[in-house]
């Protein structure tokens, strides 16, 4: 066991961790914060994702104490309220069908929107090819993103008036 | 216009809680005071509706949430008929109980089983607030109309909100329920056929607890469960000292299992205060196996082979096969195989549950598509009595029938009676794909014969299947009722089995998402050997029935009809693109699929878009529609990719790298549409994926020339770009 500190979700959090402890555990089973799901542990689905530095990383894979002194974002932090543009957007497609899958779909795109303000669809497809979804939503991911793109920047216009 | 309900085995329960408020439930058991006032402890509504005095509208959602939509379906059709504003009506998950009746997601049931109850539930409640109401004002009832949760009353413009009703309304007698007048078409719907977001959807977006492994208990530890990787193997022996010692490790042990395939599977337990922890202990666990099954894929295919050169046992049989092909004009023959596929729900499987040792009751936390059958196997199993067994319901990351199958309720029950403290039960990818229910492989010999006109004159179909004994194993049936039986005045099917030790099980439309493709490929086959267009040869194959028609023929041209309209089959296309045709009817639905491909003759295709017509009756919610409508495709076209081998007993598959799932680069355009009536509505969580994937098939093929006759699509050198 190793005593480490986490910033998550800007807050600070003290933790026992076995030494290669995922980030994914410690986030769940640690910390009870069960928006980040499992669903490989490989790297391979992206149902993990959360945001370190503001960029998309797998969390089943990325030990938790290599985390220390980064700003981790999980789905949790977003917007309590689902205020986020990214969140408005799924909201408003309705993209889930099982919604396991949507989480690591909204921090991919948030990261995604962060770099690139209007991507295109091969934009959109490399940057989620990395998140599996089951259920095929494929088709509502697309819009949303497009959406919040369009959200984001209405936000950005409107805040500078 | 309203139409009465076809089926009227329910009665209606009125309840009025201390708190004001006024409770309309609906039963399929008549009670002593049948359409009284029952009293609430023995009351056993099928469902219910409540309206609190502030107005706040409950409506219980009684079966499993997988992804299908259910719990916002649901409750839209109460609502629908109660007449109250959408946006203040709550939605409730309901526990797994026998005043609920069925509580299951399979078999796209849901929606047809619950029409009638929903729509009575909330008809009655509105019934009982108009009686209100119009005893109040001193008018006549049938002056009084219901509008978006208020009673208003047109000649004197009075008006109130249902919750200031309820008080009153509890007074008022229940109506019979044939007096009940329900909305059926969908002129008459107001919320239904609208485009209704998820009620779960903020959880989801906010990352809030709603899925079987996000439960959490005070003191809950967590569990891995080590099983033979060998299908039936059991446990001679273990480190379980070793493991005992490791860090964070509480309980290892052995749990005992039985013989059956589809019962609690022996292994070894690691409970530990995480489940990395349990998990990594695994990795040092030791297990000496008693294991003996020699199931493999070579071993399946060579006897396949042998059986082929065999007659089969005729399932069915009309006309005379023989002379019908001596009088066709063109006789082909061609054969079709598809293997076995995982399920690959993307929450692996899990569940929580605790063992109360001093009342010796069993409680569950459990992502199940059938809760009802792993009481059942609890208590068959562990020998505790059903009703010490209680079980939550909690929302699934997807179900496609691997959840109908309650063995990892048995397991955290088995592992959860062992130790004190809540248990979570966690799979990994790994277990899960190495121990699913796995949709059956087959082979299909067709022999089919054509007139010039492309009239399907005669057919002979050997399927090779699995089965123990008589019959085939879950999953692996074909009945002899089926398509194109009924549509041919010579036919005749055969079977084999294959015995098999691998579980198998249902699968997203069990069966006809796997033999649908094989029929609608070979009639694309029939179609060009006489150069007939595949539009032209199915609705002159449709055009009448041969005895008892195997589906409604009307509906299903209607569909298909609609599905080429949409897609303007038959414009030109150009060079290296194609547009492929399949139907298909399966649970209630009927469904036309229209794929539009791009590629070449090496192999490497892109599917463009894929234009999507069902006909499900009236449509309750459009956004979920739309999203099963969608699902289906990808499923299709994903399990396209799909195979799970066996060897030495024991599935090769592991994970996403070696069992592909599609990707968002890889996913069409789709558009949907629909006939809608007032014939009694189906689901749609599966009727359109069977005829999704011979579309596609057959698209590639006009496409490119290259025709897939075996699955998985690499198969054949197709890579979906
Ligand atoms: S669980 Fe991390 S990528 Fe799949
Ligand atoms: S919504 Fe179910 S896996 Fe994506």
């Amino acid at each position: 066991m190793s005593q480490i500190t986490l910033t998550i979700n800007g807050e600070s959090h003290t933790l026992d961790v076995p030494p290669d402890m995922p980030l994914l555990w410690a986030l769940r089973d640690k910390l009870n914060l069960t928006g980040t799901k499992y669903s490989c542990g490989k790297g391979l689905c992206g149902t993990c994702t959360v945001l370190m530095n503001g960029n998309a990383m797998r969390s089943c894979t990325f030990p938790a104490s290599g985390a220390v002194g980064m700003e981790i974002t999980t789905i949790e932090g977003l917007d309590s309220e689902a205020q986020h543009p990214v969140q408005r957007a799924w909201q408003e497609v309705d993209v889930p069908q099982c919604g396991y899958c949507q989480g690591g779909q909204i921090m991919t795109t948030v990261s995604l929107l962060s770099r690139v303000e209007n991507p295109d669809d091969e934009q959109i497809d490399a940057a989620l090819n990395g998140n599996l979804c089951r259920c095929g939503t494929y088709k509502r991911i697309r819009k949303a993103v497009k959406l919040a793109a369009e959200y984001t920047s209405a936000d950005k216009k409107g805040g500078s008036q | 216009m309203i139409a009465k309900a076809s089926s009227r085995r329910s009665f209606i329960k009125v309840a009025a809680l201390a708190s004001g408020a006024l409770i309309v439930g609906v039963s399929r058991t008549p009670s002593a005071k049948a359409n009284g006032k029952a009293k609430i402890e023995v009351w056993e509504p099928n469902l219910y509706v409540r309206i609190d005095p502030n107005g706040v509208t409950t409506i219980v959602s009684k079966n499993p949430e997988a992804g299908q939509g259910v719990k916002t379906a649901f409750p839209m059709v109460v609502a629908e008929c109660l007449n109250v504003d959408w946006e203040t009506v709550k939605v409730e998950q309901a526990p797994l109980d026998e005043r609920y009746g069925r509580q299951a997601a399979g078999g796209s049931r849901g929606t047809p089983d619950g029409w009638d109850d929903l729509r009575i539930a909330g008809a009655a409640a509105c019934f009982m607030l108009k009686s209100a109401a119009a005893k109040k004002w001193g008018v006549s009832k049938s002056e009084c109309a219901a509008e978006n949760g208020f009673i208003v009353h047109k000649a004197s413009g009075k008006k109130l909100a249902y919750g200031d009703l309820v008080g009153l309304a509890a007074k008022e007698k229940p109506p019979e329920v044939d007096a009940l007048e329900l909305k059926s078409r969908p002129e008459e719907f107001k919320l239904l056929g609208k485009f209704v977001r998820g009620v779960d959807n903020k959880k989801i977006f906010t990352g809030q607890p709603l899925y079987g492994c996000d439960t959490r208990l005070d003191g809950m530890l967590y569990a891995v469960f080590q099983k033979c990787s060998v299908f039936g193997g059991r446990v001679r022996k273990a480190n379980l000292k070793e493991i005992e010692r490791l860090p964070g490790v509480r309980y290892a042990f052995v749990v005992e299992g039985g013989t059956s395939l589809r019962g609690l599977q022996g292994g070894v337990a690691i409970v530990a205060e995480t489940w990395w922890e349990a998990e990594s202990a695994r990795k040092k666990l030791r297990v000496d196996w008693d294991a003996d099954n020699a199931n493999s894929t070579t071993s399946f295919e060579e006897q396949a082979a042998r059986l082929a050169k065999q007659e089969g046992k005729t399932v069915r049989e009309y006309g005379n096969v023989a002379k019908g092909f001596d009088k066709a004009h063109k006789v082909l023959e061609a054969s079709y195989y598809y293997p076995f596929v995982s399920h690959a729900n993307m929450e692996p499987q899990n569940c929580t549950a605790h063992f109360d040792r001093s009342s010796g009751k069993m409680t569950l936390w459990a992502p199940s598509q059938n809760p009802g059958s792993g009481r059942n196997l609890i208590s068959r199993t562990l020998g505790i009595p059903q009703e010490k067994i209680h079980v939550n319901l909690t929302r699934m990351g997807g179900g496609f029938g691997r959840r109908l199958t309650p063995d990892f309720m048995v397991e955290v029950a088995a592992i959860a009676k062992e130790v004190k403290e809540p248990v979570q039960l966690q799979w990994t990818r790994e277990d899960d794909m190495k121990h699913d229910f796995y949709r059956p492989a087959a082979w299909h010999h067709f022999k089919g014969g054509v007139d010039k006109s492309g009239r399907l004159v005669a057919w002979d179909h050997h399927f090779i299947t699995f089965g123990n004994g008589k019959k085939p194993v879950a999953g692996a049936n074909l009945s002899g009722k089926h398509y194109p039986s009924g549509l041919t005045p010579n036919f005749r099917l055969r079977q084999s089995m294959i015995p098999c030790q691998v579980p198998t099980g249902p699968w997203r439309s069990p069966g006809h998402s796997a033999y649908c493709w094989a029929f609608q490929s070979f009639f694309d086959e029939l179609a060009e050997s006489v150069s007939v267009d595949p539009l032209q040869f199915r609705l002159q194959l449709l055009e009448k029935a041969h005895g008892t028609a195997p589906l409604d023929l009307h509906r299903t041209r209607e569909t298909l009809k609609l599905a080429a309209k949409t897609a303007n089959w038959g414009r030109s296309l150009g060079e290296g693109r194609g547009l492929g045709m399949a139907f298909h009817f399966d649970h209630g639905g009927f469904t036309a699929h229209i794929a539009e491909v791009s590629g070449d003759s090496s192999g490497k295709v892109k599917v463009e878009k894929v234009y999507s017509a069902a006909d499900v009756g009236p449509i309750i919610n459009m956004s979920g529609a739309d999203n099963q409508v969608e699902g289906c495709v990808i499923d299709a076209l994903s399990t396209a990719h799909g195979e799970v081998t066996v060897n030495g007993g024991a599935v090769d598959q592991n994970n996403f790298d070696d069992y592909q799932l599609l990707r968002i680069g890889q996913a069409p355009d789709i558009e949907t549409v629909y006939l809608q009536s007032d014939n009694r509505p189906a689901g749609l969580g599966e009727p359109p994926i069977a005829a999704a994937t011979p579309a596609i098939t057959n698209a590639i093929y006009a496409a490119t020339g290259i025709r897939i006759r075996e699955l998985p699509l690499s198969k054949a050198g197709v890579t979906i770009g």
